[in-house]
């Protein structure tokens, strides 16, 4: 009789081992869907032809796959806005941590995580709509739908992650360490900068990883407020197309299992490998130093 | 535990019996596929005309204008649709299979360039519209207009309507890729309402009072122009049968026709309608 609470732990172990085992095996399966209809593409066009490439035209004839262009744009657009929002981001959560009153705090954390909920569809519409047409006439630039406001609206969306992340890290510092350091007489500004931030700099990390994966995959944003014209940007204020976009566009459009559906597929993989390296690069950061502060 | 289980059962039951108690519908299936131009128009009308004809139902799908010709021709659907008219090569090759493709036009496409309400340009060339798409005039000023910048606004490059652009403005040429790109009619429309320096190309239907249409060739954009084959964007949109439509196909090309029903879903979607018989 005394085993049946042990019977039903290995049961419920079993059952749980078979969700997460089903979660991988999906995710495994849309990864191999995702190289066998990409990689089809470079029958048609060489590796290098496909990424040295100027010209994107799928539906021309001959068509012409590059993406150069595009792949300049993603790096552009992501390197925008984490321009903007990681430094946002960090200053949030430290003033969060550090300065802000508590009282202040337990109401503007909220805000900001609600901030993460609004649907990136809204932030592009916003963009697109008041953001765009008014630096346009603020600047007087040829279009308002350019690197500089689809790196904004990104900006936006990242904050949040990057704040939320970063302030669980900061809150993670155990309080004897800045006692101690108050204790040696640093003030409490040398103790934020110097003792607090270092110590939860993995966590800083990773948020700011994940708040630039987020941006470089994010799709709506980009394709309505960046502007998609395919070309090299010589300014901040130059329209770009970056990769989320194109795929986003055209591929309703594209015959099943044609040359055009295959190369949007294969600069899916380009994108999947880009946000890959991203998650990996912040799993390294939280994991070395982590180690390092035990 | 047990009750789990008899959720599981009930929920179980419940697929099943819902399963079992779709009625097995004898309708008649006529398959249509072709242009994704066309496709907009088939499927509003398709889903008023399966409404007024439960005995028949549609299966719709796009895959562009000589992939539906050839599944015509390879008895794989029987109803094309078509932006283009078919081809001789292709007439053959279907008469070669005992395939005798039959042309409906059922609407026409005609695109009309549009310009911010300030602009004072009027009227475009052909030519000038191809020059200014592939890159090659950058200033207003070179077509009559201030001393500004051009921003053309395009579509993305799968769209129906770009390629209807491509093929009667820009070829030879390509659309020179420093051309904004948007999704839809729509956003372009909102694009160019929003710049007073740009260009766009939408369907008749999209037009509004915060743009201004322009003409092209001194030709001004109505649908009597575009009907009387005076406008040098439009071409006509079709549907190709094996043989003249008969039975159920008949019946739908009649509903597509007729201008209380199908010619209103061709209005509905952007595209002139064919004047009544």
């Amino acid at each position: 009789m005394n085993n049946a609470p042990a019977r039903r732990e290995v049961l419920i172990r079993r059952i749980l081992a078979g969700v997460a085992g089903c979660s991988l095996l999906f995710l495994t399966l849309i990864m191999l869907f995702l190289f066998m209809e990409g990689l089809p593409v470079f029958a048609v066009v060489s590796v290098s032809d496909f990424f040295s490439g100027m010209y994107w035209y799928p539906t021309a004839q001959p068509p012409e796959f590059g993406i150069f262009p595009l792949l300049v744009a993603s790096c552009a657009v992501t390197l925008a806005a984490s321009s903007l929002a990681v430094p946002l981001g960090i200053m949030t959560a430290v003033w969060l941590t550090e300065i802000a009153h508590p009282t202040l705090r337990r109401v503007c954390k909220p805000l900001i995580e609600l901030l993460a909920a609004l649907p990136s569809v809204v932030i592009g519409f916003f963009g697109m709509v008041v953001v765009a047409p008014l630096l346009q006439d603020l600047l007087d630039l040829d279009t308002g739908l350019n690197l500089f406001t689809a790196g904004l609206m990104l900006a936006f969306m990242s904050v949040p992650t990057i704040c939320s992340v970063a302030e669980d890290a900061l809150h993670a510092v155990p309080s004897s360490l800045r006692a101690a350091s108050l204790a040696l007489g640093a003030t409490r500004w040398e103790t934020t900068v110097r003792v607090v931030v270092p110590a939860a700099f993995s966590g800083i990390g990773t948020a700011c990883m994940l708040g630039m994966s987020r941006s470089i995959g994010e799709t709506m944003v980009v394709l309505m407020a960046a502007g998609g014209a395919g070309i090299l940007p010589r300014s901040l204020f130059d329209p770009v197309r970056p990769i989320p976009s194109v795929i986003a566009a055209e591929m309703a459009e594209a015959s099943f299992r044609g040359e055009h559906y295959h190369a949007l597929f294969a600069i899916g993989i380009v994108l999947f490998l880009f946000t890959l390296a991203f998650n990996l690069v912040a799993q390294y950061i939280s994991e070395k130093n982590r180690r390092v502060l035990r | 535990m047990k009750r789990i289980i008899s959720i599981f059962l009930l929920a179980g039951c419940l697929t099943t019996a819902a399963v079992f108690s779709v009625p097995a519908a004898a309708a008649e299936e006529i398959i249509i596929t072709g242009s994704t131009t066309v496709l907009p128009v088939m499927q509003k009308a398709g889903e008023a005309f399966m409404a007024a004809n439960p005995g028949i139902s549609l299966s719709i799908s796009g895959g562009g204008s000589g992939n539906g010709i050839k599944a015509l021709n390879e008895g794989l659907c029987q109803v094309a649709m078509s932006s283009r008219d078919i081809k001789e090569s292709e007439l053959k090759e279907g008469a070669g299979k005992g395939v005798n493709a039959v042309r409906t036009a059922i609407a026409v496409d005609a695109l009309v360039p549009v310009i911010h309400p300030e602009n004072p340009v009027k009227n475009l060339t052909v030519a000038q519209l191809r020059g200014i798409y592939s890159g090659k005039i950058t200033n207003w000023k070179e077509v009559g207009g201030k001393d500004e910048n051009i921003v053309t606004v395009s579509r993305d490059s799968s769209s129906g309507t770009f390629e209807t652009w491509q093929e009667l403005i820009m070829t030879p040429d390509k659309v020179s890729p420093a051309a904004l790109s948007q999704a839809s009619n729509g956003a372009v429309a909102q694009a160019v309402a929003g710049n007073r320096r740009s260009i766009g190309y939408i369907g008749f239907g999209y037009l509004n009072s915060s743009l201004k249409k322009v003409d092209v060739n001194g030709v001004e954009a109505r649908p009597e122009t575009a009907l009387a084959k005076k406008w040098p964007i439009a071409r006509e949109l079709y549907v190709f049968t094996n043989g003249a439509p008969a039975g159920a196909v008949k019946k739908l090309t009649d509903y597509l026709l007729d201008p209380r029903k199908g010619q209103k879903a061709v209005a509905e979607t952007g595209y002139i309608p064919l004047p009544a018989k």
